[in-house]
């Protein structure tokens, strides 16, 4: 009672607006437990990109000279690619958070569809390595890096869509008047990870020299 | 977040992208100099604070898991520069 009456006797002084005190809560999007994933799998390849810039100081020429033999506008499209299916997929979440179910899916086609064209064009470049007889395990450092790394983010790429695939399938089976984006988040959350580690894979492999 | 900001972080990242390959592409990065490879490397670092920060909206969540990340990029990302100096002759 006496908190009530204080409060009543003393409102907000007018140079501290009310939206002040309604700021939101601090909230991490999605599931935590794919935040421990994200933090796991950024590990990872923490140790893997610090691998591959170490070898790299002791195998200069060998990492300039394969280095060339990439396409760099085929890494720098797929960076684009990445980038865009990461901003429809965070389009898809504010869809689904406004309660526009039909707009959620479309942006989550696009997101899907930007992925699968990474995917396509990743294997395409690997294709056009395998016809010039590079492969994984033929004594250079450079390609065993290459294939490992690129590799290992493919997966990370193909269970994302995955991911997002059954996130559609599971937005359809809603109502439409009470969506829940809990599990859109949480699939989001982890295609903005493989988003991220293109982010530095690019430039690590493709670009400096 | 906003639709329109996160449309604008999005057109942001893909004019960054398009650099660094214009960048590799007319050659500047033949000469190794400690401060292209902190351009392209500190540009790599931007475009993942702004997917962490507005794609994945860890701008609104828990400072640990904010930092977390964004921790982790910032010591990967000057660990590659580290290991690019120490190969520059």
């Amino acid at each position: 009672m006496a908190i009530a009456c204080f409060i009543v006797s003393h409102p907000p002084p007018p140079d501290r607006p009310m939206h002040a005190a309604a700021r939101p809560a601090p909230r991490l999007p999605g599931d935590v437990f794919i935040w421990y994933v994200i933090l796991l799998e950024g590990a990872t390849f923490c140790v893997l990109f610090g691998a591959f810039a170490f070898t790299r100081v002791r195998h200069l020429e060998l990492f300039n000279a394969a280095q060339q033999q990439l396409d760099l506008s085929a890494g720098a499209i797929n960076t684009a690619l990445l980038l865009t299916a990461s901003w429809c997929v965070a389009r898809a979440v504010l869809a689904v958070r406004g309660g526009t179910r039909g707009t959620a899916l479309g942006w989550l086609a696009a997101g899907m569809a930007g992925g699968a064209g990474f995917v396509g064009l990743k294997l395409k470049e690997y294709g056009d390595k395998f016809d010039q007889g590079i492969g994984l395990g033929q004594d250079n450092l450079f390609f065993d890096f290459y294939f490992i790394l690129t590799g290992f983010h493919l997966l990370h790429v193909l269970a994302g869509l995955l991911a997002l695939g059954l996130v559609a399938v599971g937005l359809l089976r809603q109502r439409r008047d009470a969506l829940n984006g809990h599990a859109l988040e949480t699939a989001a959350a982890f295609w903005h990870l493989v988003d991220l580690l293109w982010l530095v894979l690019f430039p690590l492999v493709y670009v400096m020299r | 977040m906003k639709p329109k900001l996160l449309d604008l972080i999005w057109l942001l990242l893909l004019a960054a992208t398009a650099f660094t390959w214009w960048l590799g592409h007319t050659g500047a990065l033949a000469v190794p100099r400690l401060s292209i490879v902190a351009l392209v490397f500190g540009l790599a670092w931007l475009k993942g604070v702004g997917v962490i920060l507005e794609f994945m909206e860890l701008r609104h969540a828990p400072a640990a898991w904010r930092w977390a990340l964004i921790g982790g990029l910032s010591f990967i990302t000057l660990l590659i520069v580290l290991a690019y100096w120490l190969a520059t002759p």
